[in-house]
């Protein structure tokens, strides 16, 4: 088994990294294949409660670098899906704990024993998101159809490059269908335009997110959401399905373009 | 690539390798060296290689932004020895094979050209060019990517960043793009930005007309 990294970033906080690393999770999971989500940002940890696990946090990232305990004492295991495990990260400490070479090694032990590693970045470009990047072999850029979140997308797209990680996907998050029919939002389109990268998903925006992450019962699992079946998408996709993509009723013809862009982009 | 101490300087020989691949080799070298080559003057035998004053005037230019003299060249090539002639870069290390012969004087009509970086690549948010002299760009130039020119700027693709042409007050300097949208537009001391348009981008060239920065559609 050799273990695919991709890591889920953005630079711009808010625009759903975590959401988006713990559905992909249990996505994965649920295709059957053997994951690790593991949670870069120390001092700010979120995904051990979007995920529904903060109660079983014994040991975490920090613990395993620093070696106060095994691997595999710091894989919590998900109650839903029994091959799904979690790397917390340490909330009393800071990004500083640990290196990018640090997180290379411990990707590399995990490679062998796992089909999917997860990687959550924090915010930003400083040292957590390096630490995030370093062991990538996927790198999944999530943005808003916003202009200030389009902007970090592009810095954090360059930097990629410039560390030659990738390949790079775009994940359109937040959709609001209604907003893009009237006019008032920033398009798809536009933001594939500027960011030139090969689109993996457009998620719609959806009131169940926010109610399923406060319940630590990512959206994934709720079949009947449309944001829920767009990760569950974004999962195939990675595993190089091709999965049509969903009716967001949007200006009739849009999809289609995408389509062309996303064929043509690969 | 042979690095050595001699009287005058650091004598590197570059052998006969390919120009562009030992250019940055010996960029890369100097940068690890940072302290071993900081201030130093720097003598280079290029071997076989032809290089013209654009490659050389860069090399130089290049090099004087780490702190290293570029002093001579030395070089097999007669066009290349002629080259560093001009630029002043003279060199002894070859000159007993220097074959003579009958010189003539050529027609007037090779130009010696300004120097100019070329970035052939799309700048994104954060990334940054500062150069003397002029910057084209064969991509886009994404918002939040800045370029600062002494003289003109070319992209060659969508300009939504900022853009500085003539940055140390020449007045004359231009700047296009196939779709002028920037930022922001300075040239020498004048700001712009760019009005709201209607319509396909096409072709534009800005220059200041009448003591302001005025766009127009690129005539060919």
């Amino acid at each position: 088994m050799t273990g695919k990294v991709v890591t889920i970033t953005s630079g711009k906080g808010g625009v759903g990294k975590t959401t988006t690393t713990a559905n992909l999770g249990i996505a994965l999971a649920s295709l059957g294949y053997k994951v690790v989500c593991i949670d870069t940002d120390i001092g700010l940890r979120n995904l051990d409660v979007v995920l529904g696990l903060e109660n079983r946090i014994v040991y975490d990232l920090v613990d395993v670098v620093e070696g106060q305990c095994r691997l595999a004492q710091a894989m919590i295991r998900d109650k839903r899906f029994h091959e799904l495990f979690l790397i917390p990260a340490a909330q009393t400490r800071d990004k500083t704990a640990i290196a990018p070479s640090d997180m290379v090694r411990l990707c590399d032990s995990l490679r062998d024993e796992v089909d999917w590693i997860v990687i959550d970045s924090p915010a930003g470009i400083e040292r957590g998101f390096r630490n995030a990047l370093a062991p990538a072999d996927n790198v999944l850029v999530i943005t808003n159809p916003e202009v200030s979140a389009v902007r970090d997308a592009d810095r954090i797209i360059g930097l990629v490059e410039s560390e030659e990680k990738g390949p790079i996907n775009l994940i359109i998050n937040r959709i609001n269908t209604t907003m893009v029919k009237n006019g008032d939002m920033v398009s798809a389109d536009d933001v594939v335009e500027l960011l030139a990268v090969p689109l993996i998903g457009l998620v719609p925006e959806d009131e169940a997110v926010l109610v399923s992450t406060n319940h630590g019962q990512p959206v994934v699992l709720n079949e009947k959401s449309k944001a829920g079946r767009a990760f569950l998408n974004i999962a195939k996709r990675l595993n190089g399905e091709e999965v049509p993509w969903l009716a967001l009723d949007e200006k009739k013809g849009i999809l289609n373009r995408l389509g062309k862009f996303i064929s043509g982009g690969d | 690539m042979e690095i050595k101490g001699i009287k005058d300087g650091i004598l590197v020989n570059l052998e006969n390798q390919a120009w562009q691949d030992v250019k940055d080799d010996l960029i890369e070298q100097i940068e690890e060296k940072k302290d071993f080559f900081l201030g130093a003057r720097l003598i280079l035998d290029v071997g076989n290689n032809v290089l013209r004053a654009k490659e050389l005037g860069e090399l130089r230019d290049v090099l004087a932004d780490k702190g290293v003299v570029l002093k001579g060249i030395s070089s097999l090539s007669i066009v290349t020895q002629e080259t560093a002639q001009l630029l002043g870069l003279t060199a002894k290390v070859h000159q007993g094979k220097k074959k003579s012969r009958n010189k003539m004087k050529p027609l007037d009509t090779v130009l010696a050209g300004e120097s100019a970086v070329m970035i052939h690549r799309t700048m994104r948010s954060g990334f940054k060019v500062a150069y003397k002299g002029h910057v084209v760009v064969l991509g886009d130039v994404n918002p939040g990517a800045e370029i600062i020119a002494s003289g003109c700027v070319v992209v060659w693709g969508k300009l939504r960043g900022t853009v500085h042409a003539g940055a140390e007050g020449d007045e004359e300097a231009v700047v296009c793009a196939l779709d002028l949208s920037p930022m922001q537009l300075r040239i020498a001391t004048r700001v712009a930005t760019t009005p709201k348009r209607d319509g396909e981008p096409q072709p534009e060239i800005a220059h200041i007309k009448e003591n302001q920065i005025t766009a127009e559609p690129w005539q060919y």
